[in-house]
């Protein structure tokens, strides 16, 4: 099966029209001795039927939640995408086009960016937000690179319960940006204000998580103003389903918030795409990665939307530019957009407020012992009494993936669970990963 | 309210305009269970003014700004450097089966053999297509492809003990190239094209020595002309203990005709939004993975996909690693359609390349007559025009075409770029479209060139059948409007 237009008949036209006898002879520009002189060795052409058949195959090897009742989180969750946001994913007109680099073509796409952007704006009490990133990682290097062009401090200080993940691309793109990473550890599932502070000397900014990656609740306020204090950035990672009912970022000092999106709007996708959010108080606009979309007025004095502020970016300041990027991750980005307005205020605090109470009568429910002292939202590590991986392999025999095993990321916590509810799951399902781990931990 | 014809198309109310307040289209379950309090210094203390509508006005709200946007599901989109084709449908089938779509990516390896497995295979099929034999599927997009690629390569000689801070790239290269240099840490060095479009080989040859840690080209490049030399310009970087790496973005013209790897390239990026058909979503998601030869296998980003025996899993012990680029393994969705187009054609993606080049050659040879053609060539996927005689004997620019160009119901091509091109119009077909809509193309540029002597304030004004006039893109950057500010919003449409 191929998309390809064009009838015999027509190719010939072509061909004469272009005044060769063959497609062979356009590539004779290629050299001779790098020209490909055999067939790709690719598996058989599949006609559309053969090929959903073959899918189904793949997919029908993969346990995806629908089979087995899922506590999994630790980065990416359960929510429910609600089928509003199918109008954005399946309008061609949104589906296929490309960045909106002609105005005129894409106000829809434009407009539907600059609404995304205050969406961004309100959850977090930032300024200005950009068009996306690539996901919950990246726009955590994005904000260090920020962090160290305006102050021309190269440290950066990252919350060791920072979704490790994050850690790790910081650390990866930080030898490119010239940057230090320094990490400051736990204390009993929270960083302490104290110790972060004597981190954050002469640091360009720090980064934290509220909820953190072990599901506890940071002292998001405090660990911002030690930031701020010592002079350095305070930079929240936050979970954009929990900012109904958790405080925003700006509201407590932070200059930066960012975050991945899945959570509003994006299916599980083993692991992508997905889109990252990068927001931040107006003095920094400047320095600010991505795309950014602006209003203006046209010929008329009609309002109209148009890339802004693009001397940051690589098309036009290339190698001065304050990211490389070009595609992000637009598409997600506006199904988070329908996700969050067909939430509104109300739903999204709902959404909260049910995950805040499944997250306690798990608590109440599970027959082990929560690991940290410090309140939760959706996520709650409990210790269990045989290694957590143990647990999950025995839990997965009931149709029950109990949660993810801290131990992959932390060393001392082999016999740590990170259980994950969200709004979708029941008193019963809960009731039921209880009895499950009841009688897998005996 | 007084009748406009269009008007509904002309002006588009804000999602935050249309709230009202205690509207509401989403209902999430309420379990009946206690709430516990968050501690006040945690608690939201005003809650976020998000949109408040009903589900109708969502949906017709986002209508509407469909209605606004022009997809190559709309019409042609001759973008070039883009490779905007056809988007296959089944493929948006297949990526919500819930096997793919509801699967958790922390999930155990062994109940996602189904995933790895096609992970495994588009591997192994991009292996095939760039000539060499390691692939990492994680970078987000062509642009973390290139930052990846010049992480391997700094990995590469800190193994060796070499220290080399230049790379080296085209004047004619994406603007994507020199930004990306700049955030791996390393120096610029740019190089000239000659008059036939190819790398000056005498440039070259002055420029690349042992602190040169390599070159980033596109090959095709931007001018939509493959590089005669490209045998001589490896050697050079080679001989010099330097490295090639392979810009893809305009790889669709050469799948199954000219590999990277033979081309003497060691490290290859991949787009696959552009030649593997991942819908570009008006701007992402896209997919960016990285080939590399044998040498820099080490270095690649964790996790991998390995298989042992019948079974695939995720390799996260790799001590020599550049570390992660994005989360998890990579974005999935991606890779379900980029498989599913490349399971689709088949060995036949030559025949896919192969038409994409013929495409564009039709249009260069129906256009020559009537614009300026900077290189005169057979050209591959692409071809750059110039509006030159255009803006000195009519006084209308490349910009003025691609705005006439929408009151044809059809995209611009890409202006201005490559740079080294005066009032540059790139034009990339691809393969997909049939010659009614290549010859609708060529008469509406015909038609440009002759308005452009005739009445040349048609062009200055254009476009006239869109929703909006030309915008004032100068304002935008001097008094920055990036969000909704609610009531203090500046009241701008009249």
């Amino acid at each position: 099966m191929s998309y390809l237009s064009l009838t015999d008949v027509e190719r010939a036209e072509l061909l004469a029209a272009i005044g060769v006898s063959s497609p062979g002879e356009l590539f004779e520009q290629i050299p001779a001795g790098v020209r490909f002189d055999r067939e790709l060795e690719l598996p058989p052409a599949l006609g559309e039927a053969e090929l959903v058949r073959h899918m189904e195959g793949l997919a029908s090897r993969n346990v995806h939640t629908g089979l087995e009742l899922s506590f999994l989180g630790a980065g990416v969750y359960d929510h429910y995408v609600p089928a509003v946001v199918d109008v954005v994913l399946t309008r061609g007109e949104f589906l296929t086009a490309y960045t909106p680099y002609q105005p005129e073509m894409s106000q829809g796409t434009l407009q539907a960016i600059f609404e995304y952007q205050t969406v961004v704006c309100e959850l977090t009490g930032m300024d200005v937000s950009n068009a996306s990133g690539y996901d919950g990682c990246t726009v955590a290097a994005d904000a260090c690179f920020v962090a160290k062009s305006v102050s021309d401090r190269s440290k950066v200080v990252l919350a060791e319960t920072l979704n490790p993940q994050i850690r790790q691309v910081v650390k990866t793109y930080a030898p490119g940006f010239g940057l230090e990473v320094v990490e400051v550890p736990h204390a009993d599932g929270t960083i302490d204000p104290e110790r972060l502070a004597s981190a954050a000397e002469g640091a360009a900014a720090v980064l934290f998580q509220q909820p953190n990656f072990l599901g506890c609740l940071e002292p998001a306020p405090e660990l911002a103003e030690a930031a701020s204090a010592a002079g350095a950035l305070p930079v929240a990672h936050v979970d954009p389903m929990s900012l109904g009912v958790l405080e925003a970022p700006g509201v407590y000092g932070c200059a930066m918030a960012i975050g991945e999106g899945q959570a509003a709007g994006n299916w599980l996708s083993y692991g992508g795409p997905h889109y990252g959010f990068l927001a931040m108080r107006g003095e920094y606009v400047r320095r600010m990665p991505g795309r950014l979309v602006g209003e203006t007025v046209d010929a008329d004095g009609r309002r109209g939307f148009v890339l802004a502020l693009q001397t940051r970016e690589q098309h036009i300041r290339r190698e001065k530019a304050t990211s490389n990027i070009t595609t992000n991750q637009t598409l997600l980005a506006l199904a988070g957009l329908a996700t969050l307005s067909w939430l509104g205020p109300d739903g999204l605090r709902e959404v909260g407020e049910a995950c805040l109470a499944l997250q306690a009568y798990a608590r109440e429910r599970i027959p082990l012992e929560p690991v940290f002292a410090a309140p939760s939202f959706k996520e709650v590590a409990f210790r269990t009494p045989i290694p957590a991986r143990e647990v999950v392999r025995r839990a997965r025999e009931h149709g029950v993936h109990p949660g993810y095993v801290l131990g992959r990321d932390y060393e001392g916590m082999d016999d740590v669970l990170l259980v994950a509810v969200t709004e979708k799951r029941t008193v019963e399902e809960v009731d039921r990963l209880a009895e499950v781990l009841e009688e897998v931990c005996r | 309210m007084t009748v406009e014809p269009g008007r509904a198309w002309r002006e588009s109310p804000l999602i935050f305009e249309r709230s009202q307040a205690g509207r509401r289209a989403g209902r999430p379950p309420r379990p009946q269970l206690p709430v516990p309090e968050l501690p006040e210094s945690l608690r939201r203390s005003r809650p976020p003014r998000l949109p408040e509508l009903s589900e109708p006005e969502i949906v017709r709200h986002f209508t509407a700004l469909a209605d606004r946007t022009f997809g190559v599901d709309t019409g042609f989109y001759p973008l070039g450097s883009c490779t905007m084709k056809h988007n296959p449908r089944v493929n948006e089938r297949l990526v919500g089966l819930p096997g793919f779509r509801d699967l958790h990516p922390h999930q155990e390896d062994e109940a996602a053999q189904g995933a790895l497995e096609l992970m495994w295979n588009l591997q192994g099929m991009l292996a095939e297509i760039a000539g060499l034999p390691a692939v990492t599927l994680q970078p987000a997009a062509g642009s973390q492809g290139e930052l990846t690629g010049l992480m391997l390569m700094r990995a590469y000689f800190a193994d060796r003990g070499e220290e080399r801070d230049t790379i080296i790239t085209a004047d004619t290269a994406h603007g994507t190239n020199p930004a990306s240099v700049t955030m791996s840490g390393y120096r610029l060095e740019k190089v000239a094209t000659d008059v036939r479009g190819n790398l000056d080989l005498e440039d070259l040859r002055g420029k690349v020595n042992e602190r040169t840690a390599g070159l980033m080209l596109t090959n095709p490049s931007t001018l939509g002309l493959f590089d005669e030399g490209i045998e001589e310009v490896s050697r050079i970087f080679h001989d010099a203990g330097a490295l090639l790496y392979y810009d893809g973005a305009n790889l669709n013209a050469v799948v199954g005709i000219s590999r990277p790897g033979d081309m003497g390239f060691d490290i290859v990026h991949y787009n696959l939004h552009k030649t593997f058909s991942q819908p570009h979503g008006g701007g992402g998601p896209g997919g960016g993975p990285v080939a590399v030869r044998d040498s820099i296998e080490p270095f690649l980003p964790a996790p991998v996909v390995v298989r042992d025996g019948d079974m695939f899993r995720l390799d996260h012990d790799r001590p020599r690693s550049i570390g992660r680029v994005r989360g998890f393994a990579g974005p999935f969705g991606v890779f379900v359609r980029a498989y599913a187009f490349m399971r689709s054609y088949g060995p036949g993606l030559k025949e896919m390349a192969e038409v994409s080049v013929l495409n564009a050659n039709y249009l260069l040879a129906k256009l020559r007559e009537d614009y300026d053609l900077p290189y005169d060539r057979h050209c591959m996927h692409e071809f750059v025009l110039s509006a030159r005689h255009l803006k000195r004997e009519h006084g209308v620019t490349a910009l003025d075409v691609a705005k006439r160009l929408m009151d044809y119901s059809i995209h611009p091509p890409t202006v201005y770029f490559p740079l080294v091109v005066p009032e540059a119009l790139m034009i990339e077909p691809t393969e997909t479209e049939p010659k009614e809509r290549l010859d609708a193309f060529v008469d509406a540029m015909k038609a440009i060139a002759r308005e452009a002597a005739e009445s040349p304030e048609i062009l200055r004004e254009a476009p006239h059948g869109r929703p909006v006039r030309r915008l004032d893109e100068v304002r935008a950057a001097k008094q920055p409007v990036l969000r909704y500010l609610f009531d203090e919003h500046p009241a701008l449409v009249g």
